[in-house]
């Protein structure tokens, strides 16, 4: 999207410029009343015909998509709800009979919570309150009850805790998944687990045993860390390289040009040398600014920015697929706005008494 | 946080307590189970270590996963 004609040369408009020690433009200008005599207003039209998202990347763990288009406190939104108000599963409450590990009670307790589990949240409801009763609605239950002991098979001269002992490691994979109520067939297509069964969740040695159970519960990010379902969500603009084709750079330095820049970013024919941007590659480009260090080499290329091209980055780490993620933030920034929506008129058929605010359409 | 009272309530506790029965140790050196008895030297049977530690309850412990 980036390459559009107009944007081919420096645009502050569309595009945030990158000097030595400053960037520029860093604020969009196109809202209402900005710029005299142009009609900036929001326009529905206008928006779905800029707006764009195209994956990128995709894989088991995680998603690369861009969003173009839109202003950067709505990809900002975005981002936000991935990391804190996606809900998930994560365990909430333990309870201990027996724990004679090295591990305190409270300290395991906090790892337990830790782990991700691959249960899809919206096939269990929210406690509305921490006091509410647990039922098979809203809690999952695991039980892990585990005890090391010597391996009598062992051979005499091995040194390895996993083959001189028997259960010497506990692992995410130890947790019993006990169905309560309708739960076993609910679950049925997947059953509750970690997502990732070999994290080790503690060490034992010969005699230590434990035993718990916990109760998983659906929560948000904001309200703990554990249950946010991304490991990361980012996002960065664009990395737009403006070439000058009535001052190209000349064939002696073009190797050194291209050395400047990120890995496959510049293409260099190998016969004329001709410098050119590579379209793919330059998504890839760190902005280390290198090339503005060479006083020969900077003065035939300016750095810049798309300011509305979003790459965003979203490392799913829990039940979701990765390429589910934005949709479902999606659709919790529509619930959000809904409520705002629905809150912004009850406001208005209240009416004003004192006819204190007039929001006059000019 | 340590509340006591099971998810999957236990039966209810007696009103009198349960019969003194002798309490056992642990050694903190070997691990042997030990009897504490009044006016008797605090020692090991089996080892001579003179610090016990007392066993973790039998009693439910709830934890928050936090």
């Amino acid at each position: 999207m980036a390459p559009t004609p107009e944007s081919k040369k420096y645009n502050p408009r569309l595009h945030v410029g990158l000097l030595e020690e400053r960037v520029t433009n860093v604020s969009s200008t196109d809202f209402p009343g900005h710029y005299p005599d142009e009609d900036h207003s929001w326009d529905l039209t206008k928006f779905k015909k800029r707006l764009q998202v195209k994956i990128q990347k995709l894989s088991a763990r995680s998603i690369e998509f861009d969003l173009v288009g839109v202003d950067a406190s709505i990809a900002n939104a975005l981002r936000r709800i991935l990391i804190a108000e996606v809900p998930t599963i994560a365990i909430e409450y333990v309870y201990v009979w027996n724990n004679t590990s090295v591990m305190v009670d409270e300290v395991f307790s906090h790892r337990l919570g830790m782990i991700p589990l691959n249960v899809d949240p919206a096939l269990l409801e929210m406690k509305e309150n921490s006091s509410d009763q647990a039922t098979d609605r809203n809690t999952i239950v695991f039980k892990l009850q585990i005890e090391c002991t010597r391996n009598n098979s062992a051979p005499r001269d091995s040194t390895d805790s996993a083959v001189l002992y028997i259960n010497s490691e506990v692992l995410a994979a130890h947790l019993q998944w006990v169905p309560q109520g309708e739960q076993a067939e609910v679950f049925a297509a997947r059953p509750p687990a970690p997502t990732i069964p070999e994290i080790v969740l503690i060490k034992l040695r010969p005699g230590q045993a434990i035993e718990m159970e916990m109760h998983a519960v659906k929560g948000l990010g904001k309200e703990h860390a554990k249950f946010s379902p991304v490991a990361t969500a980012s996002y960065r603009l664009l990395p737009h390289i403006i070439l000058d084709d009535a001052n190209p750079v000349p064939s002696h330095l073009a190797d050194r040009f291209r050395d400047c820049f990120s890995p496959r970013v510049i293409n260099v024919d190998p016969r004329t040398k001709k410098v050119s941007v590579d379209k793919r590659g330059v998504r890839g480009e760190t902005m280390s600014r290198e090339v503005l260090r060479h006083p020969d080499l900077a003065k035939f290329v300016k750095l810049a920015r798309v300011r509305d091209h979003f790459i965003f980055n979203v490392e799913s780490e829990g039940p979701y697929e990765p390429q589910r993620l934005p949709l479902e933030a999606i659709r919790v920034m529509r619930e959000k706005i809904s409520v705002l929506k629905s809150a912004a008129e009850a406001l208005r058929a209240l009416g004003d008494p004192e006819g204190d605010i007039q929001m006059a359409d000019t | 946080m340590n509340q006591q009272g099971p998810p999957n309530s236990a039966a209810p506790a007696p009103l009198l307590p349960p019969p003194r029965q002798e309490m056992e140790y642990l050694c903190a050196d070997c691990g042997a189970k030990n009897e504490i008895k009044p006016r008797e030297p605090i020692r090991c049977r089996e080892c001579g270590h003179r610090i016990m530690y007392k066993k973790r309850t039998k009693r439910m412990v709830q934890f928050e996963a936090r």
